[in-house]
């Protein structure tokens, strides 16, 4: 029923809605540009560029890599800020300081099992201060476990915060739990900042590259981000699916007061959201470090209105709206340079974010809630 | 308790005015003890340099929370672009003003006097909130919240492209400068001149008493801004109490009734989405280019969250209420514990390089070097104790410290028991 209606309402759109069809349009001129673009001919009228360039088909593939992988860890982060979203019904702006967190306390473990034996120093392991730099390829032992320290251990601070912070006003409306989430970003932020110091420290480096194509090559750590965002991404499907507690989530994400007519537990699926959420967001977070080779106290925060841009876009409470909004988001981010400037290619995701809100603020997949 | 409700009877007693100067004089007080307790014979210019400092900044987040509670307090509207409405204001006045034959390196511009470029710089900013606001306006909060933010980030994009450094149209050169920023003709320098000037009689009294020639000029410019403060809350004043501002608190408190009621709600949105936007772009002006300089990195979305948390400190829906906000945040979250932080010299002399040190010494029990520790990197603590401050206060106290006072959308008094006041503010 839901899908019928959606296709329908799809193939009304362009005519009730002139602006949609003039993205559609816009989008229509984008690819066969691109196109153009890597036969390497170019047009011309009246002195301008209409159509095309150059550009080689190892670099677009390498921008859509590039692309996709930051997409699947921002992706995985924002199912937790998407569940958030619908189940307990605010927009959480500590979510990228979730991030943060998990990546901190992941690479904390993993930096300290993989130094001790060498002579480094307990606190220079903790502060990342040594010139240690881990790979899947050379090290993987503790980067699986710094993986799985990752999204325990945010779990902890998760469920810790909503304690303290959020379930003391479950009943508060989504304004004031926005301005919570605030403070809660804040605090953590610097709390980061207070243990470990504001500066960026370089904690991974690729341990082996495989080349794909001219142009084209993918190092162990890519690799271990694909492999770990889709089999997540998997887990978490079959878990909404086929478990009673994914069931009990869908129905809590579409009317909260009919699933606890119906004797659903809201306060245990409020935690499971959280454990979710934040076991997903603090693994992102692991996987972004490893893929972009540096940590920061901030890098979470910075990343946070891509990651809003990924759930907008999706769809708000769509959990594959996230997913697939998050690898979009990371394929516009990406993609971008083709048509512009370096400088402007995160403010065309944003640009994204505004047009999608305004236009669909249902997300492009529709306005299914978590299914 | 009673205590403090004792206290808090006679605070509500005193009018308003009143309750802003004591608080000012609380915060001078405050930082000239601190400047005599470390300064030694240099306290009398260090307790300038503290109050002239901690003025300006007062200043500035006084007329940018008045500017956000008129969206958000008074019309219910969730900006969180207001780095963004900064930058726009701001940038406009320095490519207004900058010189037009500006020396090597820098950034040309129009070469306009402050008087044309700081009035350009508001009605800029007030054109592009307006429309922001035209399509956003019909979005939920929330969601309003996030194009806001995500629309100041763009702006701050943008002029940080090198594409818009410098440009040429016409012959005119001009430009944002990217990501080195620009140049223009400095407000606080304005204030110099006249300091200098007019009041050269001011500044060898306060030689005379040891105060540099400077801290003087930065006291004069946050009297300035507190003028500015003056005038803004006189207007936002008498508008919120005029029919016009009834009408953007009935919105507030329910948009629906007021449209049946045959009030073009858009419009009185979108106007004074673009008034609060004006303020914002003068305050980008005033505060971010007081040195006649400014630059991207100026305008990240985190101060926009300052501005908020002084918002709802102070009280969302009321003008005392947000200078209070403002000031409380300012000068007592943000000035004060930095300064605190720098001043204990003996702590901070052996204070350790990092935390594992610092609780090391918790193994032998001593506490030092953490509290050594904690001091010296007090500037850094000061946002998590913000962020805890507000969490405190939207779960304990959500109307703020003045919020109580949200006035009805009524133009008639509806007198009410005391323990229902408040009803919805926080809507």
């Amino acid at each position: 029923m839901g899908l019928a209606e959606s296709v329908s309402d799809k193939r009304r759109l362009p005519v009730e809605r002139p602006s949609v069809g003039v993205i559609g349009v816009t989008l229509v001129y984008l690819v066969a540009d691109l196109a153009v673009k890597l036969t390497g001919t170019t047009v011309f009228a009246f002195g301008f560029r209409v159509i095309g360039g150059s550009l080689s088909v190892g670099g677009l593939f390498s921008m859509v890599l590039d692309g996709l992988l930051v997409g699947l860890a921002v992706g995985l982060a924002g199912i937790g800020l998407s569940m958030t979203y619908s189940i307990l019904d605010f927009a959480n702006f500590a979510h990228g300081d979730t991030v943060t967190v998990g990546a901190f306390l992941g690479w904390v473990a993993a930096y300290i099992v993989a130094g001790v034996g060498t002579d480094a120093t307990l606190a220079s392991l903790f502060l990342f201060g040594t010139n240690l730099q881990l790979s899947v390829a050379s090290t993987l032992g503790p980067v699986l476990l710094g993986l799985v320290v990752a999204g325990v251990g945010t779990v902890a601070v998760v469920l810790l915060i909503d304690r303290l912070t959020y379930r003391p006003m479950r009943e508060s409306d989504n304004i004031s739990l926005l301005i919570a989430s605030i403070g809660v970003a804040l605090a953590l932020r610097y709390l980061i900042a207070f243990v470990f110091g504001t500066q960026t420290s370089g904690v991974a480096s690729s341990g082996a590259q495989f080349r794909l194509l001219p142009g084209l090559a993918i190092t162990d750590n890519e690799i271990a981000l694909l492999v770990v965002g889709a089999a997540l991404m998997v887990g978490v499907h079959l878990l909404l699916q086929r478990t009673k507690l994914g069931k009990a989530m869908r129905a809590m994400a579409d009317n909260e007061d009919l699933a606890r007519v119906t004797g659903i537990p809201t306060e245990r699926v409020i935690r499971l959201t959280w454990i979710l959420g934040g076991g997903l967001a603090g693994i992102g977070g692991y996987l972004l470090v490893l893929e972009s080779e540096t940590i920061a106290f901030n890098f979470g925060w910075i990343l946070l209105l891509l990651i809003f841009a990924a759930v907008i876009v999706g769809g708000i409470g769509s959990i594959y709206g996230a997913m697939a909004g998050g690898v979009l988001i990371g394929l516009v981010d990406s993609l971008a340079l083709i048509w512009l400037p370096s400088g402007l290619t995160r403010a065309a995701a944003f640009a994204a974010l505004i047009v999608v809100l305004l236009l669909r603020p249902s997300g492009i997949f529709g306005g299914v809630s978590t299914a | 308790m009673s205590a403090t409700e004792n206290v808090r009877e006679q605070l509500e007693s005193l009018p308003d005015y009143g309750l802003v100067a004591l608080f000012l004089a609380g915060i001078w007080l405050i930082l000239t003890v601190l400047a005599f307790a470390v300064g030694g014979p240099q306290a009398p210019n260090l307790a300038a340099g503290f109050i002239g400092s901690v003025t300006v900044l007062l200043g500035a987040y006084a007329i940018l929370t008045l500017a956000l509670n008129l969206q958000w307090g008074y019309t219910g509207l969730f900006n969180i672009g207001v780095a963004g409405f900064m930058a726009v204001g701001a940038y406009t006045t320095a490519i207004l003003t900058a010189p037009a034959n500006p020396e090597a390196g820098a950034v040309a511009g129009f070469g306009l006097p402050l008087w044309v470029g700081i009035p350009g710089g508001m009605l800029m900013a007030a054109i592009v909130g307006g429309l922001a606001a035209l399509p956003a306006l019909r979005l939920r909060a929330d969601y309003l919240a996030i194009v806001t933010v995500a629309l100041s980030e763009i702006i701050r994009l943008f002029v940080n492209w090198n594409g818009v450094a410098e440009l040429s149209l016409f012959g005119v050169e001009f430009g944002t400068g990217g990501a080195t920023g620009i140049s223009f003709e400095s407000p606080s320098a304005v204030v110099a001149g006249v300091v200098n000037g007019v009041g050269s009689p001011l500044v060898s009294a306060a030689n005379g008493l040891g105060v540099s020639g400077p801290n003087v000029v930065n006291i004069v410019y946050g009297l300035t801004l507190l003028a500015v403060v003056g005038g803004s809350y006189w207007v936002l004043s008498r508008l919120v109490n005029s029919p016009f501002g009834r009408v953007l608190k009935a919105i507030r408190e329910d948009e629906q009734v007021t449209q049946s009621l045959g009030k073009d709600t858009r419009l009185f949105k979108i106007k004074a989405f673009m008034i609060g936007c004006a303020l914002m772009g003068l305050a980008g002006v005033l505060f971010r280019g007081s040195a006649g300089y400014i630059s991207p990195a100026q305008f990240r979305p985190t101060i926009t969250f300052y501005v908020f948390a002084a918002l709802i400190i102070g009280g969302s829906g009321s003008n005392t209420g947000s200078i209070l906000g403002a000031a409380t945040f300012s000068a007592l979250l943000f000035y004060l514990p930095a300064r605190l932080g720098e001043f204990f010299p003996s702590l901070r002399g052996q204070a350790p390089g990092n935390i594992i040190e610092a609780i090391a010494g918790l193994g032998s029990l001593d506490p030092g070097p953490l509290v050594a520790y904690t001091v010296s990197n007090v500037s850094t603590l000061r946002f998590v104790l913000i962020g805890v401050v507000l969490i405190y206060i939207i779960q304990n106290r959500p109307q703020g410290l003045l919020g109580h006072r949200n006035e009805p959308a009524a133009s008639v008094g509806l007198s009410r028991p005391r323990a229902a006041d408040g009803g919805g503010d926080d809507e």
